[in-house]
This record gives C-alpha cells, structure tokens and sequence, in this order.
C-alpha cells in the first residue's frame, strides 16, 4: 500500500494503525526532529511521521510548548538542547507575524517594519546555530487571509499582503546565503491548494490549528521531500516510457513518421510539453532513461522527428525490447550505477505501471493516469527530485554520465585495462577539505551509498568542526580526463589517536570506479598521515544492504585483517613504514595552500 | 440516518482513531470515560467524524454536548433527509 496515495479521511482515521504497521519495518533511518510551532503542530507531525516512516526513516519528535517558538527557542532553549535534534522545524504562519506596518505605513516605514520582522527571525535561527548542530527547516508565509485594501494591498506601503511579500523576498535571500537554513515555500503550498481551503478558521478559534487537513497534508509532504533531500534521498533517475508516454500513437504500427508530436494538433503539443518538461529535468541534473516495450531501432527514430524536443543523446540509457519492464529497469539501474530507490518511472499503461511498483518496490510510479495533458503536474506533485541546493556538480551530471558511455565505447579497444587508463589522461586535484568544497563533501558523504565503507552521515556543521581540529585529517579528492570533469568525487576521512590514523570515512561517487582512485587517495593520506607521525592506518568495512561492492576494499589495498566482528564488520589495519606509493596512471595535481 | 444509525457508523471510526479495536462506545461514553480521548485525540476524532459524514461543526456546538449521544443527535440534525430530491 502506498500511504502518499491515500485520500486524507482515510490517513486521518486510519493514522495509528499505519504507524503500527509502517515502524515495525526493518532497517528505518533514525532522525530527530524538533518542531517550534505558532499553532497546534500535532496534525502535522501525525502526517509527516507517517510520511517518513513509510520513506525509510524513523522520526523521533519534540514539539514546542503551543506558540513559544520563539521563547523555546531563544529564551529558554534548555529542553531542545537536551533533545539534540537532528533537525528543527520553525513553522509559523502568516498569524504570528507582529510587526505588520499601519495601513498608513511609508515605504521607509515599510522597510523598519520588514526588518523588526526578519531580525525577530534571525535571532532565532542565529541561536539554533549556536546551541545545535541540527539543520534548520523555516518557513515562508501564505499571503493574509483577508487584503484590506483590495488589489492595493499587494501595492501600498501598508498593505499586508505586500508587507509579506516583502518579507518573504528577505527569507529566500537568507537561506540563499546560509546552508544551514533550508525555506519551505508555504508561499507556493498555499497558492496550489488556495487560500479559501487552506485556512482553517473554524479550528484556528477552537484548536489554534491554523490549516485544514489538506494544509495538514501538503505541509507533511513538503517536509517529507526537504528530509529525504537532507539525508540524500532525493531521486536521480527518471525512466521514461515511449508511445503514449513522450509521443502519441505507436511508433511500431504507425511509423515515425506518424507519431504526435509537435505544435499542429492539441494531442501533439501536450506531448511537446511533457518532452519539454523532462528536458528541463534533465538540464538540471536529473538523469532520463527509456524504458519500452519497442524494436530498439525502430523506437530511437522517434528521436529524429523534426518536431521531437528531446534528442537521443539526452537519455543516458536506452532500454527498448520485449522483455518485462521491471527487468529492464533493473538492467538500466546496473548500466547507470544507481539505486532502484532513486527512479522515478512514467508510463501511461496502468498494467506497466503495476508490475514494476509489484516487482522493484523501492521505484516510485507516479499515478499518471492516462491523460497526458497532466503528466507533467503529477510528477512535479510528487516532490522526487527536490533539492536543498544545486551544485555545479548536479548540472554538470548529465554529461559526465554521457560521457561515461563514450569511456566505456573507448575501452572496448584496448589490450589491456592499465593501458586504457593510461589513455584516459586521468588528473586527480588531491587536497585537504577546504571550505570552498564543504558543501559538495557535506553532500557526497550523505548521499553516497555503494562504494562506503561505514555510511557513517555528517551535518555541515559537524565537517565545518572536524575541517578545524587537528586531530582529524579529512581529504577531497576531484577527478578529470580527456572527456571531461567527474568533480569531487572522493572523500577519506582520518581521526588521529598518538600513531594510529583511523579511517572514519572512506568514500566514491560511483561514477569514477575502476579508475584506480582509490590508490590515488591512499597515497595521498598516507603522506598526509606520515607527516604528523602516524605509522598505523585501521580501517573498519560496515556492512549495509547496499555497500557490498567495497566488502574486499581493504583487502584489495593490502590492508591486513584484524578479525570480524558481530554483524559482518571487518577490521583492517596498514603499516606505514615501508609504504610505496600505489597509484601509476593518474597524475596528481599539487593544491595551492589555501586555507 | 437515525441517532442509532450514526452510534453505529461511529464506532470504527473511535476505534481506529485511537486505536483501540475492543471498544465499544455508547450513547454515554464522553472523554472521561474513554481511555485516551484527551484534547488532541478529541480534535482527530471531531475531523475525522467532519470528513466521514461530510458535516462541518459549527463553532460552540461541540463545547455544548456532554456525551457521545449529544453529538449523534447533532449530526443526524446536519445530515440531509434521506430521500431528499439532490
């Protein structure tokens, strides 16, 4: 059963059943969550903790006393300290503003009123930062319930609908410049469903909660998608289906010729919009793949039509035979390197639909129904590929996985894997971490699955703590070659205890496997190591379901087996004295010291 | 729909809310005599009983009743007549 797709009466009813049901799974994420709220915050919370629960984590809440976010935040913090939440959420809403301007406001006074608001805000969040570690969730605001002065609200100094729309302007600037603080766009929550049926009035007086149970829901949601996105959960992948999916008609019966598809019908232009979104997607990261029962030959024509937006080189892989769908996606998911978990599938046949959901449960299959005119709306809906930031990195990802298809074309021809190496002209930057890169380290170690060796997680801050501690040797490693940049990639994480270096971390991005970095990163910690007197390396394998593939990591570098340990935990340990470098067929990059 | 009718399309839904499969609600049940009905099981229970029978409570109607029996008797007031022409 998929809870995002039960209707409200049945959640609200059936709500602590499903939470029965859903903790009782095996291998949930812990995550604490802190909530300051100006209203009654306890239909939320009951939401969102089904909502985690069923995305793989589970949460642990503490609630604010009713209405003292601010109090319990920066007056009195003692109780939220103890809780050492992993994240707080200040939910406040448009109710709890004080310093709305007089109707009769300047637009100096405006500004004095904008800024008494903000800096009311600021305080908190500064405090937060003090006193935890945690990352900050913090709302915008849905415009008034009621605008005064008609369609001049949005227009005078006084008005409080501009009054928001100022202020909501300054939050976006806020958490634009401070990673830790994350905006959840009530703003844009509260115009899809509406004001009319956002607004509870009837419970606000009675309950002091301030949104309908739909609010309830689509709060609940939003800030499912913001957790999965902190914890790397955001989906990578979308797998698209062909006829009736990103054209109509049947290419196989009616020729390409035939398809719809372009500006000359309705039926042609929706499809012209969809394919139109999906290239949005994919020009901000998301990987696109094909999935289609279809001669392959036949099927990749429908990419030359003139009028096809979206090109064959757009799709990083390219799936099209008669076998099951569910095998195929499987076989796409081996190719690119990535988690079922991170696909998102579209396909307009509701029996395709249903054998993937049955048979690789962890891909998410979006409701799509069969008009293709709402396609897009549905996906978008679903929140999959939410982001808290977009790194240089996520854009440039589509390529560098292109790329990767040319690499693998260029192997094929040579006689042996070290010369095919050699032929990459691989340059690695190897450095210490250094401020400019934590945000991508902070997002590597979080999201990074497979080549992991503890799937040990670290908030920013936690890093911006250990990057200032000499006791701690953390190193990044970037990776170039002839067909393009893979970027940060790596990340090996020493803490120093008298000669032993213990290995914390020891991480990669999938996409530079078998490209012997590895042994560009031992040599680098080595010599960082050696250098303050350490003569031991200990490494630790910690089993998870999905980071097999490193299980003879160690072993594979000469590291000496120290035992096992309950739960399939290996211990390792490399002595340093006689160390010789590893690495031969990459060429390592001196970093300037920057600080 | 009769008050009877209502106690009885009530039942599952106190019983899911506050999941308790075993309990058996009457016309003088009320939130003293009901294990867990505190304030903010009562709100659950007052919307899911809104969204179930499609009723909204006005404001001061739910501080009136004293038992469960009261808010049968106000809900078959909000429900249409049956057989009414739509």
């Amino acid at each position: 059963m998929d809870i995002f797709q039960l209707p409200i009466d049945q959640l609200l009813l059936k709500r602590k059943g499903l939470r029965r049901q859903l903790s009782a799974a095996e291998g949930l994420q812990p995550v604490r969550i802190a909530v300051l709220g100006g209203s009654t915050t306890n239909e939320v919370v009951d939401l969102l903790e089904l909502y985690l629960l069923a995305s793989g984590f589970q949460p642990t809440f503490h609630q604010s006393e009713y209405g003292r976010y601010y109090e319990d935040a920066v007056v009195d913090p003692a109780a939220l300290v103890g809780f050492a939440p992993d994240i707080v959420y200040v939910h406040t809403s448009v109710r709890n503003l004080q310093h709305l301007p007089p109707v009769s406001a300047t637009a100096a006074e405006l500004q004095r009123h904008v800024d008494l608001e903000f800096a009311r805000y600021q305080r908190i969040w500064t405090v937060l930062k003090e006193k935890l570690s945690a990352q900050i969730i913090q709302n915008n605001f849905e415009l008034p319930p009621y605008a005064l002065l008609g369609n001049y609200d949005v227009v005078a100094a006084g008005g409080a609908t501009r009054f928001v729309q100022e202020l909501n302007a300054a939050f976006a600037r806020a958490a634009e410049s401070d990673p830790r603080l994350i905006l959840q766009d009530v703003h844009t929550l509260s115009a899809r469903i509406g004001l009319e049926q956002w607004f509870d009035h009837e419970r606000y007086f009675s309950y002091k909660v301030h949104v309908t149970p739909e609010g309830s829901v689509a709060l609940a949601r939003s800030l499912t998608s913001l957790v999965r996105a902190i914890y790397g959960k955001t989906r990578k992948v979308l797998v698209l289906d062909l006829d009736n999916t990103l054209w109509g008609g049947v290419i196989g019966d009616e020729g390409a010729d035939k398809i719809q598809i372009g500006r000359e019908t309705p039926i042609g232009e929706a499809y012209t919009a969809f394919q139109e979104y999906c290239l949005s997607l994919q020009r901000r990261g998301v990987l696109l793949a094909v999935c289609s029962k279809n001669n392959e030959e036949i099927a990749k024509q429908g990419f030359e039509h003139p009028d096809s937006v979206l090109r064959l080189s757009d799709f990083s892989c390219f799936k099209a035979n008669w076998e099951p769908k569910h095998e195929n996606i499987l076989a796409i998911a081996r190719e690119l390197n990535v988690g079922v978990d991170s696909f998102v599938f579209v396909d307009d046949n509701p029996a395709e639909r249903a054998i993937v959901e049955a048979q690789v449960p962890e891909v998410a299959v979006p409701n799509v129904g069969a008009g293709i005119s709402h396609f897009a709306e549905v996906v978008d809906r679903g929140r999959y590929f939410e982001e808290i930031t977009i790194s240089a990195e996520d854009l440039a990802r589509a390529t560098l996985y292109h790329s990767n298809a040319q690499r693998t074309k260029a192997e094929s021809r040579f006689a042996t894997y070290g010369e095919y190496l050699h032929s990459l002209e691989m340059v690695a930057e190897i450095g210490r971490f250094r401020p400019v890169y934590m945000d991508r380290i902070a997002q590597l170690i979080n999201k990074t699955n497979q080549f992991n060796l503890t799937t040990k997680r670290y908030t920013l801050s936690e890093l911006e703590t250990i990057a200032s501690d000499p006791n701690y040797i953390g190193i990044y490693g970037r990776l170039s070659d002839r067909f393009g940049d893979n970027g940060l990639i790596s990340i090996v994480l020493g803490r120093r205890e008298g000669t032993v270096l213990h290995l914390d971390l020891w991480l990669m991005s999938c996409r530079v496997l078998k490209r012997d970095m590895e042994l560009a990163m031992l040599d680098a910690i080595v010599d960082e190591a050696k250098a303050v007197g350490v003569r031991t390396l200990l490494g630790v394998y910690i089993p998870t379901k999905k980071n097999g593939m490193v299980a003879d990591h160690y072993e594979k570098l000469s590291f000496i087996k120290l035992g096992s340990e309950e739960d399939r935990i290996t211990r390792w340990s490399l002595a340093l004295d006689d160390y010789k470098k590893r690495n031969t067929h990459i060429s390592i990059q001196q970093v300037n010291a920057i600080p | 729909m009769t008050s009877e009718e209502i106690l009885k399309k009530l039942q599952p839904i106190f019983r899911d809310v506050l999941d308790q499969p075993d309990l058996v609600i009457t016309r003088e049940s009320n939130a003293s005599s009901v294990e867990d009905w505190d304030s903010l099981a009562h709100i659950n229970l007052v919307t899911a009983t809104e969204k179930q029978f499609r009723v909204k409570f006005a404001l001061g109607e739910l501080q009136e009743l004293k038992n469960v029996g009261d808010m049968c008797d106000l809900i078959a007031q909000k429900l249409p007549p049956e057989n009414a022409p739509l």
